[in-house]
């Protein structure tokens, strides 16, 4: 009747992940409980859960990689822990529980921390900057979302029913295969990224036509902001590169399920084909991550230099170039597998020639600092700590791209503190970098800067402490993924990093309390205008929060910084009262069919993994019957009156207009 | 296990590749490191003597400099990596002082076993090679993916079952090294360290002829006992009765490890020995 699943399934006799997980289902109750009392379920469902409006999708995904960001953080601490204690002892975790911790901790970082954190943004942002009212696929939006969601509640229930794989965030065959890997643990991580990647591949599908297909009047593809042109360059990589980690799980799945033989040790099947196709989407996803980042620091830079971005064109070449050489290069993460030095050194070359375009933007972005005047605002201090750590995070890489140096240092602790140098002081710095840039447009008050800058210093500071040492165990030999280890040289690195982790520690605590104390004093801090950094792109031409509708009038694109031209015009030209006519808005209906649709992915899922054949039935046809509906809809849109339009609009440009009257006088 | 304390040509030569390149790469990034620093500093906007220039946008000098700047880095370390990598390929023999040893290694769950077919011996955890003499290595694995790894000797290179990888090395200098697996293969991973004894190039056949009077026999039977998963603490030494074991193990004669046992695990890990159904 259920499967493989039993009492045996739940770990009784791991206190661990079991108050864990006891932990965070009481909280996930109360909060529930708290939500059904108090009476807002009907506003959750109908405002959020079932919203199609890409803004509420936006923040929703940003608010589950936050989430996940603790659950990975808290692997995290505890592998510093182990890895600190566990010198001629088992330290406190023992090797079956470590594994799975190094591996969730892989898997949720970049799965269900920096895509959605970064495929959040894009989407907030994205539509508001080209001027358009919405995504080119509203629904499907909202079934990318909650596919995604599907995958990470998949993840963390496997720390309380059955297991999590111990093979490694990606899974490597043969230790993958059934053979090695008999429990359900390698099922779940399968399975939930098959699901979430289906929701990844919808949202970059999404914002490749949004990007495409949906601008503004003048809007050309010359004159889009820099983070549009890093969208749509990270989008396309996500379409092109996500159906390989897909084809390459299903094979892995085939094997563990219909006894296939693509990657096993017997019957023909190979090992290094896994590495080629898992690589082959590898390593276009750490671009996929790092464009948006780019595009964020590009937006920041910018903006609070006063200035326009320095070489526009030439960081739209750099970007596409990144874009299209990021696939040639994937051969680099195994030079050591025995290919031949002529292979070895084709890729090595390769991969050093996307340092070119990655320099180029290090370099416009120091010239766009050149002649501004900078403000050193919250979001600014990342970018400037992303230039600075960034650079030795691309020595690094550059580095271990040269094959000879990479015989030493593949798979070492020198090789993880590179991924994380680059993840989290490009990747991470930018995903706080924007979230401090765009909070205000989100929700309407900035977040209070005392406590911003306070996070943004224990995180370098933090983040230094940490991986330089993990460099230094590198350079003495230590490999990555150790329990326990008997060598006296590695030990006093691993206590640095220890600290290092309690300081960053600090500074995501400061990250939670700034927004806690800036939502207790949002009055004070509201944004009035909805241009609280004197920006210069048009997500700042309307009000904080947008409207759902985003802009009463579709802007007229005249250059690029389309919003930083527009207030120049209107500072020279006397304001014009003249009263616009307002009309009718077409929008998008809210729609449940993500929300259930992953509801029985969720349910199929879970069956899979644990063999429950008659509920993946279930589970399929429910997720099925669910495009049918969908599909068989009679009216997908509801209008918004003139009337209504012009209501909404005209509070915001009042303030506005106050604004700039202002800013005229002074 | 310090990779800049080489103790062989091949860590020598990876050695001063990688810091050759750190250092010419550090010729552009301090100077940029300094100029971001600098240029923030200096444009604050509380800064009166600083020039605000907001249309200093686009500048044809500056878009080739920092275009060339990148591009004769990547030229001068593509080369770096070009001719290292072949003068370092690890399938190509590093030529020493007297006869070539011949070492067949096989990463077991999880140990390491190392067969010397001319010598009609094979050892468990420890390698022993004489000093200077050329070592050429052929590896394989009995199960799962590992990396064979003597930090201080230089290159690594996977084993992977089922295919032979090639590595060659030498030692230079007598002493103790370790080496260790540099993929992770499995909960007994951490414990696939192994001692390196260099000795001298005198010493080493008498080294040989004190093993070859061991009393247990590496053959078919004793290697797959061998080869259950499980962690090895001492140090074994085998004489080895058929000089083409390797060659059974790579070519899957002899079949992969079993991996876990599945009624030991079945409470634990829920391999389904027992369909509730």
């Amino acid at each position: 009747m259920l499967g493989k699943l039993d009492w045996s399934a739940i770990p009784f006799d791991q206190p661990i992940p079991l108050i864990a997980g006891g932990v965070v289902l009481v909280g996930i109750l109360a909060v529930l409980a708290w939500v059904v009392v108090k009476g807002h379920l009907p506003y959750l469902w109908h405002e959020w859960i079932t919203s199609v409006d890409h803004k509420r999708i936006g923040v929703m995904y940003i608010l589950l990689a936050s989430v996940m960001l603790l659950r990975g953080g808290s692997d995290a601490i505890m592998m510093r822990i182990q890895q600190a204690v566990a010198y001629q002892s088992q330290g406190y975790l023992p090797p079956e529980h470590y594994n799975q911790i190094f591996s969730a901790h892989g898997t949720i970082m970049i799965f269900f921390v920096a895509m959605p954190f970064v495929i959040g943004l894009m989407n907030l942002i994205v539509p508001l900057q080209l001027g358009v009212r919405d995504v080119a696929f509203p629904t499907l939006n909202s079934v990318g979302f909650w596919l995604t969601a599907t995958g990470a509640l998949l993840v963390n229930l496997s720390l309380v029913i059955g297991e999590f794989a111990r093979t490694g965030w990606l899974a490597f065959p043969p230790l993958s295969e059934l053979s090695y890997s008999p429990g359900v643990g390698v099922d779940y991580y399968a399975w939930s990224l098959q699901i979430s990647g289906v929701g990844t591949l919808v949202a970059g599908i999404n914002l490749v036509t949004t990007v495409l297909k949906l601008r503004t009047k003048g809007m050309n593809y010359l004159r889009m902001p820099m983070f549009c042109w890093t969208t749509l360059a990270s989008n396309l990589l996500i379409v092109a590169a996500f159906p390989i980690l897909t084809a390459t799980l299903a094979m892995l799945l085939l094997d563990r399920y219909l006894g296939f033989h693509f990657f096993t040790n017997e019957a023909g099947g190979n090992v290094m084909m896994f590495m080629n196709l898992i690589w082959a989407w590898g390593h276009p996803e750490v671009y996929i991550l790092v464009l948006p980042a780019f595009g964020i620091f590009s937006e920041v830079v910018s903006t609070f230099s006063g200035k326009a971005l320095f070489g526009y064109r030439s960081m739209v070449l750099a970007t596409m170039a990144i874009c299209v050489i990021s696939f040639m290069v994937w051969l680099h993460h195994f030079f050591t597998m025995g290919a031949g030095p002529d292979v070895n050194a084709i890729f090595g070359i390769a991969s050093m020639i996307i340092a070119i375009p990655t320099g180029v933007k290090i370099y416009n972005w120091l010239f766009t600092m050149y002649g501004g005047r900078i403000r050193f605002e919250t979001p600014m201090l990342w970018s400037i700590g992303f230039m600075v750590t960034f650079i030795i995070g691309g020595l690094t890489g550059v580095l271990v791209a040269v094959p000879p140096a990479d015989f030493i240092l593949h798979n070492s602790m020198f090789l993880v503190a590179h991924f994380h140098n680059v993840i989290i002081g490009g990747v991470l710095f930018g995903a706080f970098a924007g979230f401090e840039y765009w909070f205000p447009k989100a929700f309407g008050f900035r977040l209070n800067d005392r406590w911003g800058k306070l996070a943004f210093w224990f995180t370098f500071l933090g983040f230094y402490v940490t991986f330089i040492p993990l460099y230094v165990a590198g350079m003495l030999g230590m490999t990555r993924r150790m329990q326990h280890y008997d060598v006296a040289a590695w030990r006093p690195w691993m206590l640095v990093a220890a600290v290092g982790m309690a300081v960053l520690t600090i500074g995501v605590i400061c990250q939670i309390v700034q927004i806690v104390v800036s939502i207790r004093n949002r009055e004070a801090l509201r944004d009035r205008t909805g241009d609280p950094w004197d920006g210069r792109s048009l997500e700042w031409a309307t009000s904080s929060p947008p409207p759902v509708f985003n802009f009463a009038f579709n802007p007229d694109v005249r250059g690029e910084d389309a919003y930083w031209d527009m207030k120049a015009h209107a500072k020279q030209q006397s304001l014009d009262h003249d009263t616009p006519e307002y009309q009718d808005i077409e929008m998008p209906r809210n729609s449940p069919t993500g929300f259930v649709c992953a509801f029985f992915a969720t349910v199929m899922g879970f069956a899979l993994i644990w063999h429950i054949w008659w509920m993946v039935i279930l589970g399929g046809i429910g997720a099925f019957a669910t495009f049918v509906v969908f599909a068989w809809r009679d009216h997908d849109e509801y209008v918004i009156p003139a009337d209504e339009v012009a209501a909404i609009d005209r509070v915001n440009l009042e303030e506005r207009r106050n604004l700039v009257s202002m800013a005229g006088t002074v | 296990m310090n990779l800049l304390d080489p103790q062989g040509p091949v860590a020598a030569a990876n050695s001063t590749i990688l810091v050759d390149s750190v250092f010419i790469m550090l010729a552009i990034v301090v100077p940029t490191i300094i100029a971001i620093l600098a240029f923030a500093f200096w444009f604050r906007a509380s800064n009166p003597k600083a020039k605000f220039q907001p249309d200093f946008v686009y500048s044809g000098r500056v878009e080739m400099v920092v275009w060339a700047i990148p591009a004769l880095t990547v030229i001068l370390l593509g080369g770096v990596a070009w001719i290292g990598s072949h003068q370092l390929d690890p399938a190509a023999p590093v030529p020493g002082t007297g006869s070539p040893v011949r070492i067949q290694a096989v990463s077991l769950d999880w140990k390491w076993l190392f067969i010397y077919p001319d010598q009609r011996i094979a050892t468990v955890n420890t390698l022993t090679v004489p000093a200077g003499a050329e070592l050429n290595f052929q590896l394989t694995s009995s199960s799962v993916m590992n990396t064979f790894f003597i930090p201080q000797l230089g290159s690594m290179i996977y084993t992977m079952n089922g295919m032979v990888t090639k590595l060659n090395l030498r030692a230079d200098n007598e002493g103790k090294l370790q080496g260790l697996s540099a993929h992770f293969s499995g909960d007994g991973f951490p414990d696939m360290m192994f001692d390196v004894n260099v000795v001298s190039p005198l010493a080493f056949p008498e080294w040989v002829a004190t093993t070859a009077k061991s009393d247990a026999v590496l053959n078919e039977d004793s290697y797959k006992k061998l080869m259950q998963q499980g962690i090895e603490k001492g140090r074994p030494t085998y004489r080895l009765d058929d000089p083409r074991l390797f060659d059974l193990i790579a070519t899957q004669h002899i079949p992969p490890g079993p991996g876990p046992e599945l009624a030991s695990e079945a409470g634990r890990s829920h391999s389904g020995g027992h369909d509730a159904r």
